[in-house]
């Protein structure tokens, strides 16, 4: 009943991003729900488009990739990354990579991954490693796409109310 | 959602101007926090923060100038504070990544609530739609 479910983000340094999220349910679960296929392809859209691809090779220098489609535009957004460290139900480091980033730069962030269990309830942590406080920044800036483009459609109004 | 919607927000002005660009500093950011809870004096944030005088001053100069603190005069000390609202940009900045991944993570909510239910069922139920 203590469980906040909001998702928590957080600038530990001037190169992370950390995430942290309670889910009412055993880290089995939630370590399935995370590494499954079938199952990520279930929630890694956040509601912003359509899934198009899931490979997961989990075991230590296999590989990853996550694709999709967004609703708003088309776009395919795309990352992929490889397993450097599996601690089953705990543990799980990979790197990303940003497929198409901006300028054509494709940096490698380092993610850490840690599931905690306390009555019941698993707390999810991602912390972020990026190369750098402009990749970071630029990490981010995604979330701020709908925003922006609001933003944009309400500027040309305005702009087109004053000619 | 897209990296790439980097380019367009964040062609970042000169220092003196944008603020995103003033709270890159550390020292500039660990004095905002010095600030956060209440207003001080320029003397208490260099033993606080153990910088030089004209390194906070300067600090403080490129963060008013941007208007993430504000000073007032009070009698032969100027007390500095921080102004939430020029910070805005920044928490709705952070706020739309954070809100991808509460999003991301509702989903999840949804996706384990069927795991438990099979795990409840334990095999009685096989028609656990995937």
């Amino acid at each position: 009943m203590t469980s906040t479910r909001t998702a928590e983000l957080t600038l530990p340094s001037d190169k992370q991003i950390r995430i942290v999220r309670e889910f009412d349910a055993p880290r089995e679960l939630v370590w399935e729900a995370y590494t499954t296929p079938e199952l990520v392809r279930r929630w890694w859209h956040a509601r912003r488009g359509e899934v198009t691809s899931i490979a997961i090779d989990l075991r230590v220098g296999g590989s990853w990739r996550y694709a999709m489609t967004t609703t708003e535009g088309g776009f395919e957004v795309a990352f992929h990354g490889e397993y450097r460290e599996l601690v089953p139900h705990e543990r799980i480091v990979s790197t990303e990579v940003y497929e198409g980033g901006a300028g054509g730069t494709e940096s490698e962030a380092l993610n850490i991954v840690t599931f905690t269990e306390a009555d019941g309830h698993t707390t999810l942590e991602i912390l972020m490693q990026l190369d750098s406080r402009e990749t970071r920044d630029a990490v981010l800036a995604t979330g701020m796409e709908d925003g922006l483009q609001d933003a944009l459609d309400l500027l040309e109004q305005t702009a087109a109310g004053l000619r | 959602m897209l990296i790439s919607a980097y380019d367009a927000p964040m062609a970042r002005a000169a220092t003196t101007t944008d603020v995103f660009n003033a709270v890159a500093e550390p020292q500039r950011r660990a004095l905002l926090d010095a600030l956060t809870d209440r207003e001080r004096a320029v003397g208490e944030l260099v033993r606080d923060l153990g910088l030089s005088q004209p390194q906070v001053s300067k600090h403080l100069r490129v963060l008013r100038e941007v208007g993430a603190v504000e000073v007032r005069v009070a009698g032969r000390q100027r007390l500095y504070r921080v102004n939430g609202q020029a910070l805005r940009p920044i928490h709705d900045w952070v706020g739309g990544y954070e809100q991808l991944w509460a999003d991301r993570f509702d989903a999840l909510d949804d996706v384990l609530e069927e795991l438990k239910q099979r795990e409840g069922a334990d095999g009685d139920d096989e028609h656990t739609n995937g």
